[in-house]
């Protein structure tokens, strides 16, 4: 292997691992507020790329990029306030069967509006094509989502960190109980965050669809990989996705090179010894609610 | 608020209980009253089991209106044997839900024959079970070798070509006229990925062709960036992919947007998935039909096609299509339903009248394993420019055999079949 090839095998997986994290990070900060396992996220994904494609002849790719994820995101938001808070009080299990049903039905709901067919969905005219870096001959495409995963991350981080908002969403995730005994009703955060989610989906789902095109089962695969990732990193620790996210990347790219029948099992092996050595996670820590 | 909410909830409910009931009350009422009237009429059923779900998903909606606008057609004409015909499709998803769905299509909604079918996995495991239930069955879309050879069966029929045929046309093109000898496969991981690795392997070796480089990858890959990169660093003069499904879209898209310039072939191409890679397909493949062939029966049908359901009929579409045609034919000549006469009126049968296989050329079941011997054509994409519209994207660049050669040419030799059909009884 020269370094190019190399180099060009770290940035696959980076890629890929990027896109991991996206549908994590959304996985990850529902289940730490809201304290769902969102079943749905990977139709959310696909609803998202189908979103885009049907709004890209208007708005073109950039302006699709922005405005699915927000329609998902108020989808996301709807379905929190009517459907999701009858059952807070309820046994957890409702919350996961409610979104375990939620996915097929917006993937059939899906296969009805848009038919089997996959969709054409063209890398925008922008960023088709290759850049030279030296010896190294790299997809524009595939460097632009590299780009927007890292400055969504560190917009999430900021929002999180530095916002009134942020702050109440990090405390409620803590200790919801306390929060409330302060005076802050959680309701509309909790609405707010469960959009949040889901927009993060669908902007997976939109970096994906010109690459891995736009079809109806298109979501499977990334949505189980969100919850490895998710298991990995710790349950809740959005670190913990961000790290665990690029590992799997990684991992399942080096297996492509060393042993390809074994790519897809790869992530599932090293969820299982993460899981033997350290039943947390990564970063999982030590969360009362969770015990 | 709960006092508030609780009137709602209510109302929900009744609403929902009474929705439930009237779709109850309907589906009870199609059950009870429907066979009767259907019973009235006696049509004949044929049970079509095809992907609506899955990576192969897509093909499944075309091969569904293939077969919908042939029965419509036939039953224009009045049917067959004064019968009216009657279509049943099944989504055959995987090889166990394939076979449930046959024993469902043949125990309950009485079908006379079985046709479609797309996954070689599928229908192997469907072709068993007809065999068994001594039930026609025409595979209109599985390629694998296996089933015209190893495991062909007595009531199993194929108007789908064979990956030695699909292979055998785009191999020899490659190699005599791209003069492309170092090769490397890219090969979906199940039964029809591996049959056709071994028949391209076959050909490769036997032109002293160098293999440089050989991945597996499983069906519903997404991403193919990792194989790319070993691909180019083997620095091959051919990628021959033998991929299925939605792969092969997501294949060819990222294999133009990874800058890749070394030439591209598949052993196998469905319309319905290289349509959906746009203006960055490339390469040459093997395809058993196009809408754009230029014989009158094609034409005219596809028109009929486009006219019926607003878009170009793909292979698959054609495949079910010939197919129910061809079970028709049988009951016409047979005179009959009856299976074991069926499969006597198919053996050795040349497709007749209107429906010549659109092929302009006779086209025939052999008798002993039951392929029907069909020409392959070699396309290559189009000139961006040339395109009249999104659908255009291929030409074709030759017939294989050509006019004039034996159809046998192509098919899998009589020496090198294992093929041993059951007696009928």
């Amino acid at each position: 292997m020269t370094p190019a090839v190399f180099a060009e095998f770290l940035l696959n997986g980076l890629v890929l691992g990027a896109l991991y994290v996206l549908m994590a990070l959304g996985v990850s900060i529902i289940f730490g507020m809201v304290g769902v396992i969102n079943f749905a996220h990977g139709a959310l994904f696909t609803l998202g790329a189908y979103a885009a494609y049907q709004l890209q002849g208007a708005l073109g790719f950039s302006g699709a990029l922005v405005a699915a994820p927000v329609l998902v995101g108020v989808l996301g938001m709807l379905i929190e306030a009517t459907l999701l808070r009858r059952l807070y009080l309820q046994d957890p299990l409702q919350g996961l069967l409610l979104t375990f049903g939620l996915a097929m039905v917006l993937e059939q709901g899906i296969r009805l509006i848009w038919g089997l067919s996959p969709k054409q969905f063209d890398v925008p005219a922008g960023l088709a094509g290759a850049v030279q870096l030296g010896a190294l001959t790299y997809s524009k495409y595939r460097s632009f989502i590299l780009v927007s995963v890292v400055l969504l991350i560190a917009g999430l981080a900021l929002f999180l960190q530095k916002t009134p908002v942020g702050m109440i969403v990090r405390a409620g995730s803590r200790d919801p109980m306390m929060v409330r005994l302060l005076g802050i009703s959680l309701t509309p955060v909790l609405t707010l965050v469960f959009g949040l989610g889901t927009a993060f989906a669908a902007i997976a789902g939109v970096l994906s669809a010109p690459l891995a095109g736009v079809q109806p089962a298109m979501g499977v695969n990334v949505g189980t990989a969100a919850f490895v990732v998710v298991t990995i990193g710790g349950l809740g620790s959005l670190p913990g996705a961000i790290i665990s996210g690029l590992l799997v990347g990684q991992v399942v790219s080096l297996s492509i090179y060393f042993q390809p029948r074994v790519a897809e099992a790869s992530m599932y092996v090293l969820m299982a010894v993460i899981l033997l050595l350290r039943p947390r996670g990564l970063m999982g820590e030590r969360w009362e609610k969770f015990d | 608020m709960a006092t508030r909410h609780a009137p709602r909830h209510l109302n929900r409910r009744q609403f929902l209980t009474t929705a439930g009931l009237a779709t109850a009350a309907a589906a009870g009422t199609k059950d009870l009253f429907f066979p009767a009237v259907v019973r009235a009429q006696e049509p004949i059923r044929i049970g079509q089991l095809i992907p609506f779900t899955g990576f192969l998903g897509a093909i499944g909606e075309y091969g569904k209106q293939g077969a919908t606008l042939a029965v419509e057609e036939l039953n224009e004409k009045g049917g067959a044997l004064g019968r009216k015909l009657e279509l049943i499709s099944e989504d055959e998803a995987n090889p166990g839900v394939a076979v449930q769905k046959a024993r469902k299509l043949i125990e309950k909604d009485k079908v006379v024959a079985l046709e479609g079918l797309v996954s070689s996995a599928s229908c192997l495991a469907v072709g068993d079970e007809v065999q068994r239930a001594k039930v026609l069955m025409i595979n209109a879309g599985a390629n694998s070798d296996e089933i015209r050879s190893k495991r062909c069966h007595r009531y199993v029929f194929s108007t789908e070509g064979c990956n030695t045929m699909y292979v055998g046309a785009i191999g020899n093109w490659l190699i005599k006229e791209r003069k492309v000898s170092r090769w490397y496969f890219l090969t979906s991981d199940y039964a029809f990925g591996h049959d056709l690795l071994r028949v391209a392997r076959n050909l490769l070796t036997a032109n002293k062709g160098t293999e440089v480089g050989s991945d597996l990858a499983p069906t519903g890959t997404t991403d193919f960036s990792q194989y790319i990169t070993k691909m180019k660093a083997a620095k091959p003069d051919l990628i021959f992919h033998n991929l299925a499904g939605a792969d092969v879209t997501n294949f060819l898209k990222q294999y133009a947007e990874s800058g890749m310039t070394i030439e591209v072939a598949g052993g196998v191409i469905d319309s319905a998935f290289a349509w959906p890679v746009g203006e960055s397909l490339r390469g040459h493949f093997p395809i058993i039909w196009w809408h754009e062939l230029n014989t009158p029966a094609s034409r005219a049908w596809a028109a009929r096609y486009v006219k019926r359901w607003g878009r170009p009929p793909d292979n698959q579409a054609y495949g079910d299509y010939v197919a129910v045609h061809a079970i028709a034919q049988a009951i016409e000549k047979a005179k009959s339903t009856d299976s074991g006469k069926l499969v006597q009126a198919l053996e050795g049968h040349t497709l007749t009248g209107a429906m010549d296989g659109l092929k302009d050329r006779p086209l025939t079941f052999r008798a002993w394993d039951h392929q029907l011997l069909q020409p392959m054509y070699v396309v290559g994409v189009k000139d961006r420019s040339k395109w009249k519209d999104k659908w255009d994207i291929f030409e074709i660049i030759g017939e294989v055999p050509a006019r004039g050669a034996s159809l046998e040419d192509l098919a899998i030799p009589k020496a090198e079949s294992q093929c041993q059909l059951e007696p009928l009884s």
